[in-house]
């Protein structure tokens, strides 16, 4: 049953990040998901420090207010000049080291590390359930996770032709009466709020490669949106059942070989793929000398 | 004032300030060069990319030295860059999302190696994690003397080809258009942002390197048009922001020094955002207040001048 949760938990979050991460991708914005995952640190201890409890609501909370006040912050820098790959890295690496001396400072004594936050470590997940009325409903991350997933589903299906003309033409989307700033804030939002959901159990590395290697692959392999949101999706959960089998065969961690698996499906994208891969674009060429 | 003074001289804290100071210097001078060119977060990738680097490393040797692991941070680090450079030229993906999936994948591969490191009962494992999370309190001075060395090497090659890099940053094209070997200095400059990263990497560890690479240099350009100017300043920057971090870790309360240095960092650049002259905010908001009033000046004046023509006819 373990196995089950963990890898339903692993498809989660790839379905999540994928769909967000298409647009991240399309908007050039992909570097955003590492930026949350590492500045979220100072509000989950701030929030820890007043509710005094590790509890995932206050905790979830705490995260989703930095995660957005971090976008803000990008988003100002950038608007002052500052080239936004930049003020991307000044933002985070600032409340990173906030978030570190606070921990340090604060909670030293108590049960609270930097290793447990961070790191969270996806093998757990099936032990760490909630019970309503006595009944085990499952695993905490997966609910927690799969209402992340909801919403997301819910507002892209919903504004799904407004995201779709806001990241490829942001001047027409303006010129044809879309509030611009306002999508790209519910974007940002909603990477906050799936990083947030999903790294507290999976680990910010495994949500910071969801969010950004299948959709690059699926990018590699198809034409249209909606298509490839679909592979990055099917990519993600194909990479996080192979992960979890090869880490149990190399006795490994269980979120590094998911990435690694997705990595490697990124590779024979960019070797192999139809349209855009290396191989076949070389032989295309040596076709039309001849 | 005097326990001050007297933390000055004890000669561990002297290495580290000197240590720190070295770092934030010659990370300034490179960062420079990196801003300009747009591949700031590039410090952020490679520092996460050294992971895999150190773990071969040590399953090779089988040994805890420092000089492998640098050896073994550079080599992934290069690959590193390889495989962005290869991506970014080779497919439609962009550099920002080429960035993220080096540093992830390398990451990741770099995790597996070290559960794998740690599940095969190695007892001498349990350094490898602090020397990639950085550790500046434990600088030794033989650390402290290879930093110097390198720093120097990296501010002299700076120095040295310093007019290629600034032509290379603002016009490529034309770099390639008169003769110069453009895709070897390119790799050249990532090449100097790996050692930098490398270096860094165990005294802050590996998220606060790349602060580290991009904060002195994004304060720095508030402050001036010039890249000679700005890579000076950058350099300060950096410098005062690790002497004031390490002095202020080492001042008791225990504090991490790496995360200090990012902090005083920081500051200088919210600093260089609000006073620095004519891009900082103030003067901004000064130069708007005096062009308003000088206008309204000048509408009052052709009001009343209007005002006396119609009087005289």
């Amino acid at each position: 049953m373990s196995t089950f949760w963990i890898i339903l938990t692993g498809a989660l979050v790839a379905s999540t990040c994928g769909i967000v991460g298409c647009f991240l991708v399309l908007r050039k914005m992909a570097m955003i998901g590492d930026a949350i995952s590492h500045s979220v640190l100072p509000g989950i201890v701030i929030a820890f420090l007043i509710s005094g409890s590790r509890d995932s609501l206050f905790m979830l909370l705490g995260a989703a207010v930095i995660g957005l006040i971090t976008v803000f912050l990008i988003q100002l820098f950038h608007q002052s000049g500052v080239q936004s790959d930049a003020s991307i890295g000044v933002v985070f690496t600032a409340l990173f080291a906030v978030g570190v001396i606070l921990v340090s400072m604060y909670t030293r004594n108590i049960d609270l590390d930097l290793d447990c936050v961070l790191y969270g470590e996806i093998a757990y997940v099936p032990w760490n359930t909630i019970e309503i009325g006595g009944v085990d409903i499952g695993p905490k991350a997966v609910w927690g996770i799969g209402l992340a997933l909801l919403l997301c589903v819910i507002l892209i299906t919903a504004f799904y032709k407004q995201f779709k003309i806001c990241s490829f033409d942001p001047a027409m989307a303006a010129a044809v009466g879309i509030p611009v700033a306002l999508f790209h804030y519910l974007l940002m939002g909603l990477v906050s709020v799936s990083t947030v959901a999903s790294f507290e159990s999976v680990g910010a590395i495994l949500v910071v490669g969801m969010l950004v290697v299948p959709p690059a692959t699926a990018y590699l392999l198809t034409e249209r949106l909606s298509r490839m949101i679909l592979i990055s999706i099917v990519l993600g959960c194909a990479s996080s059942v192979i992960g979890y089998y090869l880490a149990r065969m190399l006795d490994a961690s269980i979120a590094g070989s998911m990435i690694c698996v997705a990595g490697g499906l990124f590779l024979l994208a960019l070797l192999f793929s139809p349209t855009h891969g290396v191989i076949f674009r070389k032989i295309q060429q040596k076709r039309l000398l001849a | 004032m005097s326990d001050w003074l007297n933390i000055l001289q004890d000669p561990n804290v002297q290495w580290i300030l000197f240590g720190c100071m070295l770092l934030g210097l010659s990370s300034g001078v490179i960062g420079s060069f990196a801003y300009l060119r747009k591949q700031s977060l590039m410090g952020d990738a490679l520092s996460h990319a050294a992971l895999p680097g150190v773990c071969i490393a040590f399953m090779l040797s089988g040994s805890k030295s420092i000089a492998l692991f640098l050896v073994g941070a550079a080599a992934a680090g290069l690959a590193a860059t390889f495989g962005i450079g290869y991506i970014t030229r080779h497919t439609r993906i962009k550099q920002d999302s080429a960035l993220a999936i080096v540093l992830t994948v390398f990451f990741g591969l770099g995790i597996v190696l070290l559960t794998q490191i740690q599940h095969s009962g190695n007892g001498n494992q349990s350094g490898l994690d602090k020397f990639l999370f950085g550790q500046a309190a434990s600088m030794l001075l033989s650390d402290v003397r290879i930093m110097a060395v390198i720093s120097l090497f990296l501010i002299g090659v700076c120095t040295l080809l310093f007019k290629e890099f600034k032509l290379l940053s603002f016009d490529p094209g034309f770099a390639r258009g008169i003769g110069y070997p453009v895709a070897f200095m390119d790799q050249l400059i990532m090449f100097l942002i790996v050692v930098a990263v490398v270096v860094g990497i165990q005294a802050v560890g590996v998220v606060l390197m790349a602060a580290l690479l991009i904060t002195p240099a994004v304060s720095a350009r508030y402050w001036t048009e010039k890249l000679g100017l700005m890579v000076v300043l950058a350099g300060a920057f950096g410098a005062l922001s690790g002497l004031v971090g390490t002095f202020i870790s080492a001042n008791g309360n225990n504090l991490p020094t790496g995360p200090l240095t990012v902090l005083v960092a920081t500051s200088l650049f919210v600093v260089s955002v609000v006073a620095a002259p004519r891009r900082g905010v103030l003067s901004k908001l000064l130069l708007r207040a005096y062009v308003r009033n000088k206008l309204r000046g000048e509408q009052e004046k052709s009001v009343l001048q209007a005002e006396r023509k119609e009087t005289t006819v």
